[in-house]
């Protein structure tokens, strides 16, 4: 099929959008964090853009889309972008240069692997974070994209829908974050209960806010087309984030105050759980979906805290759990009006799809958990994965990075 | 009635704040300061290369007790906030001649 200049446009512009997400990530934690650790959290999401930029061009976009073996990891074939070149894919987006669809799902696994590094803060070795986000991304996030997305997978195969990463990007993502916090183990200041007061708010704020503006590259992107679906996804994904912001807002309200940290979150749980509805349910199913993931990932919050999981950012309540329910949600919402490529959901008398939505979320969950507690405790045993008690005190700036955020108060 | 005023590491805070407590003084007043001592600095790195920052970011904790509890109060405060590495900080000792609650205008002794 020939090139289409307006396929094309969008999908390099969604590609930048979901870009800016990443920088977007970095303010987001990096405000929720104490001032003395802004910066390691910051650079975790920069390091993304460096090394996963560079390993999905080498191989990390071969092993996730390129012909397969048996719907389980994607092959060789187009290994150094061998085969990638100006004219369509055979298989992907068939009107936008191959190109324009590789870069695409590279912004896709750099945010998936930022997204991760909220569980970790304060207390990471940078080295192992580095080494960890490497291995992830190959054992981990490229199977579990082949899978859903690459052609032949098993779970695209058995009909699991997921239209731009409720299960490759945010359950994967969030579960794994579950997972390396745990093996991690919990901050100093967090197991003697001390103050950990968010350094700088209004940093979070404008992180909530790129990555909702670049969120409508990440769900309307995936249309991979400019048109009505893109619009479709476009508009339902701006609903469940109205939706869940303001039905956190109302629940922080219940509870004291509305604050703008809840509001914030509200927002990305929204986000994240229409990510994989966006394109196969009606736009106005955005509003049970939005409502229904800030009520469970607030909750899934409280419990978090509640079973004294340092879990520090909240990855596994806010992007897994949203994700989860988003998956979920695909099942009861969709239509195959929205999106001939999709299906039907319960709400049209298909509770298989239901089912098929159900066996994408468990094998998705097992994968993650189970692939990261085996990265993590190699990199724990090799490298090891925490820095030193005094270097957690001082914090990671100054020990792992030589800079600090706020200097210079005194020339 | 004295005033012990300790400057002391950032991350220290929460242990001196704590020993504080435990021996009856629970108001004291904390604010952020730069200053330099042996500890002569530190290097940070720029785009490329590194400079020395030769102020430090300490905090200065203020803390009025009576004169029978100064020697508990710094032995405390000695022991929580000492690293051994230099650059732990100093305590000064001063003399207050008196002390006002506003709330009530009770002075002296009762006021701390």
């Amino acid at each position: 099929m020939a090139v289409n200049a307006a396929d094309t446009a969008w999908l390099l512009i969604s590609a930048a959008l979901v870009m800016l997400m990443t920088p977007g990530v970095a303010l987001f934690y990096g405000g929720m964090v104490r001032r003395k650790s802004v910066l390691s959290t910051m650079m975790m999401s920069f390091a993304a853009l460096a090394i996963v930029g560079l390993i999905w061009v080498l191989y990390g976009y071969s092993l996730s889309f390129a012909p397969g073996i048996a719907g389980i990891i994607g092959g060789l074939d187009w290994v150094g972008l061998r085969q990638v070149g100006q004219e369509p894919s055979a298989v992907y987006a068939s009107t936008v240069p191959h190109l324009a669809f590789m870069i695409f799902q590279a912004m896709f696994a750099i945010i998936t692997v930022a997204l991760i590094t909220g569980a970790v803060v304060e207390r990471i070795k940078f080295s192992a974070i580095l080494v960890f986000s490497a291995l992830w991304l190959t054992v981990v996030y490229c199977p579990v994209a082949h899978w859903v997305w690459g052609s032949g997978g098993w779970l695209g195969e058995l009909g699991a829908l997921d239209f731009a990463g409720g299960t490759v990007v945010h359950i994967a993502a969030g579960v794994s974050a579950l997972a390396l916090a745990k093996l991690l183990g919990p901050r100093k200041c967090f197991v003697n209960r001390e103050p950990m007061e968010p350094h700088n708010i209004p940093m979070v704020a404008l992180g909530a806010g790129l990555l909702w503006f670049g969120w409508f590259g990440f769900n309307a992107g995936s249309a991979l087309i400019s048109g009505g679906l893109a619009a479709s996804a476009f508009v339902a994904t701006n609903i469940s984030a109205a939706a869940a912001a303001f039905t956190w807002m109302i629940l922080s309200w219940r509870q004291r105050r509305p604050s703008l940290l809840g509001i914030a979150t509200g927002a990305v749980a929204g986000l994240g759980a229409i990510t994989p509805a966006a394109g196969f349910v009606p736009p106005l199913a955005g509003i049970p979906i939005g409502i229904v993931a800030a009520v469970i990932c607030y909750y899934c919050m409280l419990f978090r805290m509640r079973r004294g999981i340092d879990e520090s950012l909240d990855v596994w309540a806010v992007h897994g759990m949203g994700g989860t329910w988003g998956a979920l949600a695909t099942g009861i919402f969709a239509s195959a009006a929205i999106n001939s490529a999709g299906a039907d959901g319960l709400l049209l008398g298909n509770a298989l799809q239901l089912a098929r939505q159900v066996a994408g979320i468990a094998a998705v969950w097992a994968f993650a958990f189970g692939g990261t507690w085996i990265l993590g405790r190699l990199v724990d045993i090799t490298i090891g994965l925490r820095v030193g008690e005094t270097e957690e005190t001082v914090g990671l700036d100054i020990s792992q990075h030589g800079e600090r955020a706020y200097g210079g108060a005194l020339r | 009635m004295k005033k012990i005023e300790a400057i002391i590491r950032e991350e220290k805070l929460e242990n001196v704040k704590n020993v504080v407590e435990e021996n009856g003084y629970f108001g004291m007043t904390v604010s952020e300061v730069s200053g330099r001592g042996r500890q002569k600095g530190l290097s940070l790195q720029w785009r490329v290369g590194e400079y020395r920052v030769d102020f430090l970011p300490k905090l200065k904790v203020e803390v009025v007790v009576l004169d029978k509890d100064v020697s508990k109060i710094l032995h405390a405060i000695v022991s929580s906030a000492r690293t051994g590495e230099s650059g732990d900080g100093k305590i000064f000792v001063y003399s207050v001649d008196n002390a006002v609650r506003i709330r009530t205008g009770e002075d002296g002794d009762n006021a701390i």
